[in-house]
Order: structure tokens, then sequence, then C-alpha cells
């Protein structure tokens, strides 16, 4: 009887290694999706036994995200936004079963679970308590943050506030205007969660979107500052003063429209380049798009980062400047009405840009990150993007950006005692709908620029007065002068 | 070979104590934060009860297997600790005490069974008195007045504010049944009859047990709708019955009457078919959500996979979330908190057990104890295959119990009873022949 007995213990031997094969299937390969099943209610539990890491800005001194213990046996740990609104698109929400923004983007940081963290997590382990997450300090400036808050919710408008240190690219402030309160969304309850988000889902407004990166819009005349970057750069004797053709209309070739000048207004035959942006002209600029063509102002507009994929740590939606679709088109594209699609944050790099001598740095949120015990783990180091345009054509277009805010339709942008560049920009939209308004700037001119801004103002009020010199600059005004401290 | 091994068995059953204390104290650190306060009473309590088990083995079966005890010892510690950490959790139906008291009357019946049964030869003597037992313990819950209904299943049978399952018991006097029926008939059973193809068919005639007890097991699935046990029940029968005539075509036979019946019972009841879709579907919503649908087992399926590599450790998970954590899905709940490798382990341990088991099977001397030593083996690792192998869906879930770990009084008592049987057995087997000559143990059979 022993060779068949031999036999059944190969079987079950065999037996025993399917249960084994089957389990390590489990536990390994199948592991992560059974552990992330939204019916898996451990993922709920365990959301909230994390005492999770705090978000703060200005070096820590100021709490924009943090974990309060309420004592719950199955919800311990819950989250709150003391700053609300002004900062919900950039913290973001850390929902029972979602999060967004920062939340999202460094969750594992913030609960601990990245490999930075392993060993303090070991230890928690052991000891008993609650796994504690590390702490991310963003590079935010409250206060310029509050105020391009203020500002555009005050415009009763729906818009976006980007603000950049441009030495280094640090988001000094981002802001999406409709916002909402995020704290409903971080409660340990799913039904009242869902109930808050499916309302803000279904907002026309859609306030959920963070505008400075999620959506992309016709950047209007500040593109006119890429065309000159463009103009400028294929050619190094020309400067400021350049003269160019200045029709009052311009007949498209190979149609049979031509292309007039905003409100018809006459820039006089020839101007300087610095004349031309100062009144923002359009046919000079469509004639020099043309002139460059399609696919050196293509190339001009990546260096800038235009097409670059972004994350702040969040991913920013690209930036475009369409396709080529001949001289016609070209030249609309040379002033930011044909197919060109640009975030405000990518606007905003372009200021940066020209202030920082023409190099574009890469933007960025996550100024450091504190473990549990409060010592720094990690810290971002700036970096370059890419050199957008040389040190002197940098010079030109920011002498020209002075003209527009000196004497241009940048006005409203003029902060006493400090030298500020900028542009204006009123984008037309569909027939018949409002323009956005749009305004690009910088200041101080100089060696050591503090802060490049981008204001955006979707489809303002009706008709003539949304243009970029009298919704967007006065907001940009505000938030450098915020962040002068002036 | 055939040294005693009393030192390192001691050895091993302290060890073996020593893990389940371990685990019961990072229970309580894992949920309370700090050591239970039973801890010591409880491991002198499990050490005592083992150590009184081991004294019964040393003077009763001196030559037994050294590992079975330590092995055991350690799956039913690590089943207290993982009931005692569920019943923490409040479930109510789970409670430690009560597995304890249930463990320790599982080793008076081991102590028992070694004191009282001092040559199991004898039960080949019984063989008809046992199936007959084996069949009335399965009928038993039909009856009025002592059967009773517990969760949808008429499996007990109430005495007195107690309540077990006479299948449990029946498991093991049919195995003691096929032993003896079959060691009696073997010769007849391995004649050949007609050949098909390249398989000698059996003679008709001889076909008739097999087909009685396919019958029983469909009757038992008929009536309890107990779907495991039946299982349990006929695949034991064709491994013993395959071990007796050493005839593949009674495998074959087997198998072909094992999908006939499924493929009976899935068209006949709703809930085999049920059973099926669960398997198959598992992931679906509309089943996941449905009563009596896939939710259980995908709830398994989710404290596993949260379990992962390491698991969340004891007391630090949500195995109680799982329906039935502490009887039929405690294998998904240990692998929620000890993880794939607390599984895997688990795994060894029994399969260990199993192959102790078989070795004895190999080395005795006489048929009958070959064939119940490998029934009881077989139908140990077949009953871990079948449940384990449900919870993990490797195969569709049928309920049983987990040997040694789940939740259950009678299961308890009678795997005891059943270890019992396969340490008096190796204690045979081991123990040096009186002749000179030494032999392992094949002198008597003739090999075909």
């Amino acid at each position: 009887m022993n060779s068949p007995l031999k036999r059944v213990a190969v079987a079950c031997l065999l037996m025993f290694g399917l249960l084994m094969a089957n389990v390590t299937y489990l536990g390994s390969v199948k592991a992560e999706g059974l552990r992330n099943d939204s019916r898996n209610v451990r993922m709920l539990f365990n959301r909230y036994n994390i005492d999770r890491g705090w978000i703060t800005a200005d070096n820590g001194k100021t709490t924009l995200a943090k974990t309060v213990d309420t004592g719950d046996k199955q919800f311990r740990f819950e989250r709150e936004y003391p700053l609300g609104k002004p900062f919900t698109h950039v913290v973001g929400w850390f929902a029972p079963e979602s999060a967004s923004g920062i939340e999202a983007a460094m969750n594992r940081y913030l609960d601990g679970s990245h490999p930075d963290l392993v060993v303090r997590r070991a230890i928690d382990l052991v000891s008993g308590k609650p796994a504690k997450g590390a702490s991310v300090d963003l590079t935010l400036n409250t206060k310029a943050q509050e105020v391009a808050y203020k500002d555009l919710a005050g415009t009763g408008k729906r818009g976006a506030v980007v603000a950049l240190e441009p030495k280094t690219g640090k988001i000094l402030a981002m802001v999406s205007v409709p916002s909402y309160d995020p704290n409903p969304l971080a409660k340990a309850n799913k039904d009242t969660v869902n109930k808050a988000y499916n309302k803000l889902n279904k907002d026309d407004n859609k306030p959920l979107l963070n505008r400075a990166i999620n959506l992309t819009f016709a950047p209007g005349s500040t593109f006119k500052t890429v065309t000159s970057a463009a103009y400028l750069s294929e050619d190094t004797s020309r400067d400021e003063n350049t003269q160019v053709d200045a029709p009052d209309a311009l007949p498209l070739p190979g149609t049979n429209i031509s292309l007039p000048n905003y409100h018809g207004e006459s820039c006089g035959g020839r101007a300087t380049l610095v004349q031309a942006l100062t009144i923002s002209c359009n046919t000079p600029f469509a004639i020099m798009g043309m002139d460059v063509g399609y696919d050196k102002l293509k190339e001009q507009a990546e260096k800038f980062g235009v097409g670059q994929p972004l994350k702040i740590p969040m991913e920013v939606a690209p930036s475009d400047i369409g396709p080529d679709e001949g001289k016609a088109a070209l030249a609309k594209t040379a002033i930011g009405q044909q197919s060109n699609q640009m975030t405000p944050l990518q606007m905003a790099m372009v200021a940066a840009g020209i202030a920082n001598q023409g190099t574009v740095m890469k933007p960025y949120l996550v100024n450091k990150i504190m473990g549990p015990d409060g010592a720094e783990i990690d810290g971002t180091d700036p970096e370059e993007l890419d050199e957008a345009v040389t040190p002197e054509v940098a010079g030109e277009l920011t002498k020209m950006m002075i003209s527009v805010v000196e004497h241009g339709t940048g006005g409203a942008a003029r902060i006493p005692g400090i030298t500020v560049a900028g542009k204006t920009g009123t984008a037309e939209t569909l027939p018949g709908k409002p323009s956005h308004a749009w305004f690009i700037s910088f200041a101080p001119v100089g060696d050591d620029p503090k802060v490049a801004v981008a204001v955006f103002v979707e489809s303002g009020s009706a008709g003539n007065d949304a243009t970029g010199g009298a919704v967007a600059a006065p907001i940009a005004h505000d938030v450098m002068q915020a962040v002068l401290g002036r | 070979m055939t040294a005693k091994r009393r030192g390192a068995q001691l050895g091993m059953l302290a060890f073996a104590v020593l893990i389940v204390m371990g685990a019961y104290a990072s229970v309580g650190l894992g949920i309370n934060g700090k050591v239970p306060s039973g801890m010591l009473g409880y491991g002198l309590g499990l050490g005592g009860l083992m150590l009184a088990a081991y004294l019964v083995l040393a003077k009763w079966a001196p030559w037994a297997d050294p590992l079975l005890l330590p092995l055991v010892t350690l799956v039913n510690g690590i089943g207290l600790v993982m009931i005692y950490r569920i019943e923490l959790a409040g479930e109510h139906l789970a409670s430690a005490a009560n597995q304890l008291m249930w463990t320790a009357l599982g080793v008076v019946m081991f102590s028992a069974t070694l004191i009282a049964l001092r040559d199991h030869r004898v039960l080949q003597r019984f063989t008809y008195t046992a199936g007959f037992a084996g069949i009335a313990l399965l009928v038993l819950p039909m009856l009025p007045f002592i059967g009773r209904e517990i969760n949808g299943a008429r499996i007990w049978v109430g005495i007195g504010p107690f309540s077990i399952q006479p299948a449990e018991f029946a498991k093991l006097a049919l195995v003691v049944f096929f032993a003896g029926y079959l060691v009696a008939k073997r010769d007849v059973l391995a004649l050949a009859g007609r050949r098909l193809l390249f398989i000698d068919l059996p003679r008709a005639r001889d076909l008739g047990p097999v087909l009685i007890t396919w019958g029983i097991s469909l009757g038992v699935l008929v009536m309890q709708k107990d779907l495991g046990s039946s299982l349990l029940l006929f695949g034991a029968f064709v491994a013993m019955l395959y071990v007796a005539t050493q005839r593949t075509s009674w495998v074959l036979i087997g198998i072909l009457l094992f999908v006939g019946g499924a493929f009976l019972a899935g068209q006949i009841f709703s809930h085999v078919e049920a059973r099926f879709n669960i398997w198959l579907h598992a992931e679906d919503p509309a089943l996941y959500d449905a009563g009596g649908g896939s939710f259980q087992l995908m709830q398994g399926m989710f404290a596993m996979g949260s379990g992962g590599i390491l698991g969340t450790g004891l007391g630090q998970g949500y195995p109680y979330k799982v329906p039935l954590s502490f009887s039929d899905f405690i294998f998904t709940a240990t692998g929620e908190e000890l993880g794939l490798t607390g599984l895997m382990a688990i795994l060894m341990v029994y399969a260990l057990i199993v192959e102790r088991g078989l070795r004895t099977a190999l080395a005795a001397r006489d048929p009958f104890t070959k064939l119940l030593a490998g029934g009881l083996s077989f139908i140990l690792a077949w009953q871990i295959f079948i449940i384990v192998g449900g919870v993990t869906r490797l195969i569709p879930l049928t309920g049983l119990v987990t040997p040694f770990m789940s939740a259950g009084g009678s299961a308890l008592l009678a795997n005891w009873m059943l270890i019992a049987l396969l340490v008096r057995m190796s204690d045979a087997a081991r123990r040096p022949p009186p002749q000179a000559i030494q032999d392992e143990g094949l002198t008597q059979v003739m090999q075909r």
C-alpha cells in the first residue's frame, strides 16, 4: 500500500502548495487592489487612524490644515482647514474616499507611508502609537494669497491669480475663484461629504476646478510678450526701438478678412516695438508673428514652459499655442487670439522668466517637509526649467513692459517708488461673449525681482470694461504690494 | 528513527505555548496598549493543559511521533488568540473562554482515547458498528426534539445547554468504517473487469459500496445543505479506496461521480448554483449586494489584501468586519493581522501535521493501520483544503471549520480525537519490533 500512500502524500503536498500559492497571490499581487477597493471599509477607518501631518505656510508660521484628535474610537483624527476658502484649491481636502490638492499630491508624506518615513513608522508600530505623518510647508505667502482672493472674489467674476518668485519658482500665491469651504468635505461621514461634494460638482461655476492649473484659456495680448521675445531673439540687432509696420488694419493672407486693432484704434502705420506694446496694437505683432514663422514662435513658447509637463506637485494642464494652420491663423496666434490656450500659471511663468533675466524656473509649492519630530526631511531646491531668452532680450522686453505700466494700458499696476513691468490682455472669446481680462507683471525691475504675477478674469462682465488694464491690473497691483510688504 | 525524542517534544511544546502567549500579549497591546491582565493565568492554563497531554502521551504512547502534539498546540493556540481578539472587538458570538474550555475537553478526549485505546487495531472489529454509528450521527440532527437548527443549517444536536455537530464525529467513525471495510474487500475491489480505452474498469458488482457512499454524501447534502461535509466524506472515501486497491480507475470514477453529482446538485439546488456563481463572479457589484451573495467572501478577501505581506499586527486590523470571522472565516482574519507570512506559517504547520500522519501510515506494519492513518491524515488535509481554498476563493466556498482554529466545540473534540488516533498509531509504528531484524515495516505486505 505504500506507493499509493506516497501518491496521496504528493496529492496533499500539491493541495497545500496550491493553497500557499493562492494565499501568496492574494497577499502580494492582488493585495493593492483589495486594499483600495471602495467596498473595503478599512480604507475609511485607516484614514482616520493616522495622526496626519499638518500643512503650513510662511515657514511653518501659518497653519493651513491641521489634524484634530476627536477621541472617537473609529474616526479618531479629523482634518480642519482654519483659513478656508482662499487656500482651498492649493491645500485641497481630505475626504473619506478621496482627496485633492496638496492633500492628495503629498499624501504619502502626510500619512507617513512614504519610504522616507519608514523607520519612524516602524517605531510607531512597535510602540502602538497611532502613526504620525510628516508636515508639509508650502511656499505660499499667506498675505498675498488672501489679498489675491479678496480682490478677485470682490470682482464677482470667475478667475485665477498666480504669483511666483522669479528667481526660484516658488509659488507665492495661487488662487482660483469661485472657491468653497473645504471643511464640510473633510468630515468622517461619507453621506454628508458626498452630498456636499455633489452640490459643488453640479454648480455651473465649477468651483471644484483650480482655474490656475486645471484649465487653459486664450491669453489675448499678454501673448504679445512671447511673440516679441521670438522676434527679438531672431536677430540680435533688434531692440525696443526697432521700427515695425503698424497698419490700422491687416488683410490676412488667403482670406478676405482683415485684422483690426483693438476697437479700431490707430497705431500710425509705423511704430517702435515699445510703442506697439505700450498701446497694445494688434497689427505689428501679427506681422512679427508671420515673419518669425510658426516653428520659431512655438519653440519660443516651449522655452517659456508651454507644453512641458509640470507637477507642482499637482499635475498642471498642458498649455499649447495651437496647431500650424497657415499664415492667417499664425497672425492671430501671435496676438493670442487663435487657438492658443494657456493656464494662468503658464502666463505667470512668462512674466517670471522675463523678470529673471530670461531664465524660467520650475514652479513649485512645497517648501519643505518636516518629519513628525519636527526635523526637516526634505526641502525643494529651485530648478531651472529652461532659458527662454538671453539676458539682453529679457532686458529689452522688460523696458517695453515698464512702458506698458508707465505710459500704457497697465497704469493701474503702478506702485510708488517701485519700477513695475507688465502687460495687459483682453482676449475675445466667442462673438457676442465678453472677453477674458489678463494682466501679467513683475516687480521690482532689476537684479532682484521679488514677484511675478498673472491675473486672469474669466469672461468678465459685459462688453468693454473687461479689459486687462481695468479689471486685472489692480488685482496684480495689490498682490505685488503684499509680497513686497508695502 | 526510533528514538523517543521526548525531550525535543517537551521543548517544542514549551515553544508553541510561548508563541501563543506572545500573540496573546500583542493582542492586548494592539487593542488597549497594555499586556492583558489574564495573560499569565492564560499561559499557565494552556501550558498546564499541554503538559498534562504530554504526560499522558509519555506514559501511554512513549514512542509516538514527537511533532504532532506541539504542532496541534500551536494552531489551537493561534485559534484561541484570534477568537479572543475578535471577542475583544465586540463580537458577541465569539467566546475565548468557551473555546478554552472546549480545548481543555479536547485534551481530555485526547488523553482518554490514548488511555482507553491501547491497541487501535481493536477498531477493526467494530467496522460495521462504526459505519452505522457514522450514518446515525449524520442523521441525528434531522430527528425531532434533539435536532436543532442554528444559522439556517440543521446540523446540530442539542444536549441540555450545549449544541454539538455530530457530523464532526461521523467523519471519524466513517473513516474507521472505510478502513475496516476496504481492508476486508480490497482484493475483490482490485479485480479488473472490462477495459475501457486504457483503463481497467473494476467489476460492476463491486461498484456498490462506492455508489452507496456517494449516495450518502448526496443525501447529507440534500437533507442538511451541508456542502462541506458531503464533499469531505466523498473525497476521503475515494482517496482511501485508491490507497486500498491501488487502482487509478477508482479515482477517475470518483471524480466522474463527483462532477456528475456536483452538476446535478447545481441543477437541482439553488444554493449550490449560488455557490458556484459567487465563486465565479465574486467581484460583481450586483452579486456583492445580493442577500446571500459574495459579500462575505469579498470581505474576507479585503481582510487578507489589507493584511498584505506582514499583516497589520494583532489587534490592529478589522478582522471582525468579516461575518463569521471567528469560525468559518478565521483564516482570513488571521491573514489580515498576521499577513501572508503568518498564513504561510500556519499552512506549513498543517502540512507538517498531515505529513507526520502519512509517515505513520507508511511506517505502519499492517494494512488496516496504514489505511486508517492514511485516511485520517488525508481527511485532515482535505478539510483544510476545502475551507481554506473556499475562503481564499481558490475553490467555491462551502462551510467547514478550519481544524483546531475555528470556534466550535464539536470540531475541537473530534479533531483532538483524530490526533490521538494518529499518536496511538505512530506509537505502534515507531515502537521497535520485538524481533531483532529491523525492517521498515514492509515485511508483511506483498508489493504488487
